[in-house]
This record gives structure tokens, sequence and C-alpha cells, in this order.
């Protein structure tokens, strides 16, 4: 944004020792021992770290690091697709993942990068602020000695005497609405107007008054500046202090908040170590899913009964229907429904007769349902100890709920529970599970079945009710489906800041882009040395001449007219003359004169060069 | 699901895209006849007979208009020669006005299509990449009119309406998809608040960056016949030369800049105030999120060069193109090649 370059470059040419005979230049320059080469090294090494060509280079860096965190699959986005990309680049995929490619946004090379942009930002900031509250605090800038040469220029002549006539300039800024003109008036001696021709003896009174509006641009600039460092210091905070935590809970049943273990994935952030958790219990009573005919999903809910705080443990509960895009807030912690699945349920019959019903959630791959997954039974009864280990069971397969048979291969044609119906090949053997491997609970360990450990018992396609019977006499009956639901719970501390910031941001950068800083000068004074005498009988009115400059220091367009306005300030009965607008093109010239605002703004007073290149 | 009004709005998307085609081809031949009226006097002068092959060139883009056009009365009877008499309206001007006409149509029929959309599904029209797409065009040709109507640079049309034109048959092509109600998690207000301004202001972002592209061909041109004119040797007649000035294009591709910027930074962040009611964190590093995040730093990136000394012009102009093709990349490439959280384009 524009100002922030001016600051820049003054900051830069009071430290290059322009203005100031004692600076850091040429301290730094100066052989005066190794402590003050060290400064110098030091504040060279600042003033490049704070000048806009290295905050702009340390943009695009941060653009162009965070592209790798778009195209490469991340380790905290989906954990399968960057193992599979690993496996899928033997060679490239280790160094990518030990240069942090899988993990950028954690990786210190893009912490590195955003950390010295916020140092940037600060040293570019302090200076300005501490700037900006000197130009807060001063007067308008005096008049420059030439007005024709502003880019916007007119000269009028009005009734009244100068100090009058700068009476009624001063007036009406005053009341042209808020963020308004701030202005004063000085008084010009020793010289008899501009331009030297029409010196006169006499020396009359010259009359000058200076306004500038647009200040709040720049409070507008830093709020902007200021909001990023705390969005920025709150998005660390979160990612310290927060954490997240998912798991799949089955209709009928519940999970208490109070330990990470009780997930299925906890994501702790940095400092957490999961010690102190706000618990909440949540039972998950009934799932509700409306699809269209199409069998697009139109709605889901979930029921559940909540306790938190004191109730945990009790037996007061209170209902909520939770709803996608509508979280539930407790705790100080976030309750998501973030999906849906099936769970298909088994029963099996052992050989020594007893009965004992099995279910597991299966993953849906695609829009239909269709989803795979693995029963894992553990402890098969009647079997002790390693008898029991080798007659393991896993129903693998597919299910559907609504079943439609393809060429031998079950699909799903529709998403509700109409005509559930399985896939499945039935494994007896060791599962593996004591290996102290964690297992995807989604498929088999096919080690075992290379192995040989584990054992295909056959396959059936089945619908609720049939049977499968494997040659010991164990019979699997495919029994129906319930539903499960995926859950997440989100704590971060900061959040409310980042919302605040990110107000104050966008807040700041509408008045920093909108806002327009405008400078105008009137230099007044009489019409002819010989008016004044005469009005002082009474008998003539004094009339004075008023030459008016302006300067668009930013966004130089739509200030014509607005220039206009403010020469017609001077007063009633103008005549005038001498008009003209140094702009270039109809819509004014944003780039040239901005530049010449800034170089004026650098010299404190007088013209800059007129008319832009 | 009214299928009346979803065949309505297919056949106003229809018109919005013949419109658009139009426009281009008769901004094609604006711009072909100035190149020829600029390099008529050279050829008489040289006796080579360029400016009946000007005239041959004329008269196949009319003639391909011709086969193209359904409702373009602005342009009967003008597919003719140059004109006799130095009076009358220019030949390729009154192709620059027929163009103007037939983009506002075309942005008419394009306003009805996204309307009977919405009225269809009883919902906001921009659920999917083929809305969301419209969407865009629709925003960039709105900003396009607006610079049509206040700045006066309808000879940089070409290089407004190719993209939009292109973009617009990609939409009916690629990317169409049935009316349909919305899946659930696109079922909240978040949605018309985040995506209309996500929307909206990428196409004002995209019109910006094709100024900008605009200008460095311009420039490109200019250094090059600064160069020959240097040298001693003939300045190279190009399509380009009618281009409005660089000063122009800067500012247009500025004023749309500092207009969508901070309209851009408040769909993020309404973005980010969905995904945390969504998806469980306000930013969870998703390639739509990132590179929406890489966009933004871009364009910062862009207005802060604009103001700085050694930034301006040519380097700023370039950054504003990398501005424009992450927004495309984001468009496209996330949506449909890298899956992650914002995979709705319902293309699958």
């Amino acid at each position: 944004m524009p100002p922030r370059d001016s600051v820049r470059r003054r900051t830069e040419a009071r430290l290059a020792g322009s203005g100031d005979a004692d600076d850091g230049e040429a301290r730094a320059t100066a052989p005066q021992g190794p402590r003050h080469r060290l400064i110098g090294f030091g504040r060279g090494i600042w003033r490049q770290l704070t000048s806009m060509r290295t905050a702009l280079i340390l943009l695009f860096l941060l653009a162009l690091a965070s592209l790798p965190g778009a195209l490469l699959p991340q380790w905290h986005l989906n954990q399968a697709k960057t193992a599979q990309y690993k496996l899928d680049h033997p060679t490239l995929g280790p160094i990518l993942d030990k240069l942090g490619f899988f993990d950028v946004f954690a990786s210190p090379w893009y912490s590195a990068i955003y950390l010295l942009l916020a140092i940037s930002l600060v040293g570019c900031l302090t200076p300005r602020t501490v700037e900006f509250a000197r130009q807060w605090r001063a007067k308008p800038v005096a008049t420059p000695r030439n007005l024709a040469r502003l880019p916007h220029h007119a000269t009028v002549t009005v009734d009244g005497d100068p100090h009058q006539v700068a009476k009624r300039i001063q007036d009406s800024l005053r009341h042209r609405g808020i963020g308004g003109w701030r202005n004063t008036v000085r008084e010009e001696t020793g010289q008899a107007g501009t331009g030297g021709s029409t010196a006169s003896p006499a020396a009359p009174v010259v009359v000058t008054v200076s306004a500038e509006r647009g200040y709040l641009r720049e409070v507008g600039n830093l709020l902007f500046h200021f909001s990023v460092l705390g969005l920025l210091a709150a998005m660390a905070v979160g990612s310290l202090f927060g954490y997240s935590g998912s798991l799949l809970v089955t209709a009928g049943n519940g999970f208490c908040s109070s330990a990470p273990v009780n997930y299925d994935n906890f994501r702790p952030g940095r400092m957490v170590d999961g010690t102190d958790m706000a618990p909440f219990c949540v039972d998950v009573t009934a799932f509700h899913a409306d699809y269209t005919v199409d069998g697009m999903a139109r709605s889901f809910d979930a029921e559940l009964r909540v306790q938190s705080g004191s109730d945990v443990g009790s037996s007061r509960w209170i209902d909520h229907v939770l709803h996608v895009n509508d979280p539930l807030r407790i705790a100080g912690q976030r309750l998501y429904l973030l999906g849906h699945g099936y769970v298909p349920e088994f029963s099996v019959r052992y050989p020594d007769g007893s009965e004992r019903r099995y279910s597991a959630p299966f993953q849906p791959t695609d829009s239909m349902f269709t989803s795979q997954g693995v029963v894992k039974i553990t402890d098969p009864p009647g079997y002790t100890g390693a008898a029991a280990r080798t007659h393991q069971l896993a129903i693998v397969g597919i299910f559907a709920p609504s079943g439609v048979v393809n060429g031998g291969v079950l699909s799903s044609a529709y998403p509700d529970l109409l005509a559930p119906a399985v896939a499945v090949e039935v494994y007896q053997g060791d599962l593996g599970l004591d290996s102290g491997q964690p297992q995807n609970v989604f498929t088999l360990d096919n080690e075992q079945v290379d192995k040989g450990l584990l054992v295909s018992q056959g396959r059936a396609n089945l619908t609720v009710g049939q049977t499968f019977k494997l040659d010991d006499g164990t019979v699997i009956t495919f029994t129906g489906a319930n539903q499960y639901v995926s859950l997440q719970t989100s704590y971060d501390p900061a959040q409310g800041w980042a919302l605040v910031f990110a107000i104050a941001l966008v807040v700041g950068l509408l008045g920093s882009l909108t806002i327009k800083r405008r400078r105008v000068w009137y230099r007044v004074r009489a019409a002819d040395p010989a008016g004044p005498t005469l009005g002082a009988n009474g008998t003539a009115h004094p009339r004075s001449v008023v030459q008016v400059g302006g300067l668009a220091r930013t966004d130089q367009a739509g200030y014509g007219a607005e220039f206009d306005s403010l020469v017609a300030l001077a007063g009633a009965g103008a005549e005038q003359h001498d008009v003209a607008e140094h702009v270039d093109g109809a819509g004014g010239a944003g780039v040239g004169v901005g530049d010449n605002a800034r170089s004026v703004d650098a010299a404190g007073i007088g013209p800059g060069r007129t008319k832009g290149e | 699901m009214d299928a009346n009004l979803s065949g309505l709005s297919d056949l106003a998307f229809e018109g919005a895209a013949a419109g658009y085609l139009m426009a281009l081809v008769c901004h094609a031949v604006e711009t072909a006849s100035r190149r020829a009226r600029r390099v008529e006097p050279a050829a008489a002068t040289a006796g080579v007979p360029i400016g009946s092959a000007a005239a041959a060139l004329g008269g196949a883009s009319a003639g391909a208009v011709g086969s193209t056009a359904v409702l373009a009365p602005p342009l009967s009877g003008s597919g003719q020669p140059a004109p006799v008499r130095p009076a009358r309206v220019p030949f390729g001007e009154r192709f620059g006005r027929a163009a103007v006409l037939v983009t506002a149509i075309g942005f008419a029929c394009h306003v009805l299509a996204l309307v009977f959309r919405g009225l269809a599904a009883q919902r906001p029209p921009w659920g999917n990449m083929y809305e969301f797409t419209l969407m865009i065009t629709g925003a960039a040709v709105a900003s396009w009119l607006i610079v049509l109507w206040r700045a006066k640079a309808r000879l940089m049309g070409i290089y407004v309406m190719t993209p939009i034109v292109v973009l617009v048959f990609l939409a009916g092509t690629v990317l169409y998809t049935r009316s349909a109600p919305l899946l659930p998690v696109l079922n909240s207000y978040w949605l018309i608040i985040h995506v209309a301004a996500i929307s909206l202001s990428s196409g004002v972002l995209m019109l910006s960056g094709l100024a900008s592209a605009a200008y460095l061909v311009r420039d490109r041109h200019d250094r090059r016949v600064a160069a020959a004119g240097s040298a001693g040797g003939d300045a190279p007649a190009g399509v380009v030369t009618r281009l409005p000035s660089l000063d122009k294009l800067d500012r247009i591709a500025y004023r749309s800049a500092i207009a969508a910027f901070p309209f851009y930074t408040f769909a993020i962040m309404a973005g980010a105030m969905w995904a945390e009611v969504a998806w469980g964190s306000y930013w969870s590093w998703d390639p739509k999120e990132t590179v929406a995040l890489v966009s933004w730093v871009v364009y910062a990136g862009y207005l802060h060069a604009r103001a700085t000394a050694g930034w301006r012009g040519r380097p700023a102009a370039w950054i504003s193109v990398v501005g424009l093709a992450t927004i495309i990349f984001n468009l496209f490439f996330v949506n449909m090649v890298i899956s992650g959280l914002h995979s709705y384009a319902g293309l699958n």
C-alpha cells in the first residue's frame, strides 16, 4: 500500500544519512573497531530485512513455498495418500519427506519465511507508527512557495480581505464531513506574493491556509498490517495449544473426550500432552439421512445425548441433534458431524455351539455407499492359548446398502438401506494383531495372508439372513446393518482472537484502500495593494487574490472535481482565472502524480516536480 | 427441480456464449482494421496492396460473424469494405461498438442464465463448477463493461474476451452439470456469502490480470518500436499498436485489483468461518485454501510493488499476471485434479 513505501524510503533515507550527520551509515562505514563494525553490520542487516524489496521477496517466497503444500500430499491431510506417494516414488519420496515437503506448513523453512516476514513487518511498522504519531500531532505542512507548480492549481479573485477569506476557507473546510480537513492558518511576511513580479513596497499581508485530510488511511494501513501480525500470532497459538481428535461412533454407542486414547485419531498441538482435556461425554442415539431419488444426500443429522462439566458420570444428559455445518459447542470444545457410513452386522455360530454377534464400520468408497472393510474376530470361543490365535476369523469384503450384483461384482445402487447385501471372503488363522503394529481397521494385514498364516475359507454373496458355512462347521450369518457417524472434536484457544484480527484486517484494508489523502493550500493576498486602504474607509469592497494548489498524496483520480469545490470554498464573487489542472489523461494520473506526492512529502515542504514523467 | 426453468437457463447460457463469441469476433475485426489503417500509408508508398488484403481479412471475419450470428442486428450491412466518405463512422469502429453492444446483450443473458438456474434449483446458483465458472466469468464481464463505460478501453477487448469465451465454452461443455440440489455440507448460508464473494472477486481480479497482460504486450511492443526507431528501421506495425496507453492499462489493472482485493480477503475469511463450522478448523491447509492464500499473497505483493520504486510498471504487471495464473490454477487444476475438502465440483 502506497504510504508504506514512502515511509520505508524515508526511514532508509534517514538511515542512509541524507539528512542526519550522526547516523548509522556513517558509523557503519567508519573504521572504528570491531564492536562498531559489528553494530554497523547488524544495522545493515536490519535495514536490508526491513526494506520493501526484502519484504516483497519474502512475500513471493511465502507464496512459492506454500505451493508444494497444495500440490504434494500432506501427512496432516491424508496419511494414506502420503504414504502411498512415498511408496510410488522410492527415491524422491524419502528425500522430500526428510526435507519436510509432506508437512510444508510445519517445516522449518516455511516457518523461517513467515517469521522473517513478521520481523520485517515489525521493523517497518515501528518507525511508521512513530512517524504517523508525529504527523498526527503536527500541523499541516506549510504552503509551498509556488502553488502553480502543483498538479492542481487555480487562482481566483474573491471578496474580502485576506484574513476574512482565510477565516472563511477555514470554516468551510471544518464543515466538510467526517475525517475532514485538518488545517492551519499562517501569515507570510517579508515577501510579496509569488513569482516576484508584483513586488510592492507596501509588503501587503499574505495569509496561507494549509489543509490535509485522509489521515485515517494510514490508520487503516497500520491496522491492516498489525492485524496480519495478530492473525499470525493467533494461528501460532492455535497450532501450539489446540488439538483435534476424530473417531467413528456406531449408533447406540458413545464416547468421552477425557483422554486422547478415546479417539481413533488424535492430533495434538505441540504444547498439548493430553492430560488437561475438559471432558464431555456423548451418546449417539440415532442417525438419519435423507436422500434424493438420484441418491444425492439431502441432509443428515445425528441424535445425541450429551453431558459435560460436573454432569459427567452422572445420569443427567442433554439431548441434542447434531447437523452438518452446525457444530455443538461444549466445554470450550467443538463437536462436529463430519460423515457417516454403515456397520454390517454378523452373527457367528462356532463349532462348540456358542453364538456371538460381530460388527465393524466399513469405509464408503462411492457416493452410493458401496463400502469396504473387515470384521476381525480375535477371540473365537472354544479355543485357548495358541489355538485361539490360529482360529481367529476375518470377514473381509464389500457392503452395499442397496445391493446390486453386476457380473458377479456387488455394488450399491442407492445410499439408503433398502436391500443390504455383502460380498465377503472369510479368512481363518492369525490376524497378526499381537505383533504390536497398528493396523488399519478397514483392511486386512496382507502380510499375514502372504505368509500363509491367514487362509481363505471361501467367498460368498449374502443378503440379510443368508449364511456361509466354513469347513470346520462355523456358520456366519449376515444379520443386517447399523450406521456409524464420523465425529470430530476440535479445540483452539485462540480462534476468537483470530476472528477479531481477521475483521480488523479487512476493516484496515478497506480504510487503507478507499480513504484518499489530499492536501490543499490557499495563499491569499490583497487583490490590489491600494485596495485595502480604500476598504478601510468603508466605501469599497476589499478584494483578495487566492491561489489554490492541490496535491493528491494517493489515488490521484477523482481529485479534479473535488479540487474545483475546494477552490469554490474561497468564497463568493469569485472571478476565476488561470485554472489549470496538470492531469494527464481523463481519469487522472495514478502513477506519476502519486510519485510526486511522495517526493513532495519526502522533502517536507515545497512542491516537487509538477506533471509527472 | 424445475425442468422448464433449467431449460431456460441453458438457453440463456447459449445466448451469453453466442454474444461473447460475437463480441470477440467484432473486437478482432476492429483491431485488424485499425492495423490495416495504420499500415496503409506506408503500403501505398511502397506500392504493396496491403489495403486490399486487409479488406479481404475484414470480409472474412465478417463472414465468420454471419455464420455464427443469431441476434446481431447491428452487424447487418456493416460487412462492407472500408467507408468511402470520411465523415461516416470508420468501418472498424462500427465493429467495436457492435462488440460492446453484443457483450452487453451476452451479459444480460448471462445474468438470466444464473437467475433461472437459481430459480430452478431454488438455491443460490453457485453450487458446482459450472455455476461457479459462470459466476466468475459474469463478474469479469461486468467489471469489463464498467471499464468500457468509464475508461474507454475498448481496444483491449480481444485480450478480455478471448479468455472469457474460452472459459464460458469450457463451462458449457466440460463443466456442465445438471441443475440439482446441494450436498448437505454445502447447504449453509455461508455458501451464499463465501462462494458469491470468492467468485465475484476472482472475476474482477481476473480482469485486473488481463489488463496487466495487455500492459505487458503493449510494453514489449513499445520497447521494440523504440529499439527499431533507434536502429533506424521501420516501426513494426502490430495488432497491439492500438491498445490503450500503458498508463491506462496500469490504472485499469490497479483499480480493479484494489476494488477486488478487500472483497477477496473477506471471501477467504468467510471461507475460514465456514470451515470452522463445517470442517472442524478455520484453517486446515486444504489445497484450495492454500492456493487461495497464495493468490492473496501475490496480489498483496502486487499492491505493494506498485507503490515501490523500482517495482512499478513491468515488474508489478508481471506479479499481477502471476496472480491471474494462480486464480485460474485454483479454479481448474485444484478443483479437478487435486482432491481435497473443496471437492464439490460435481464432476465425478
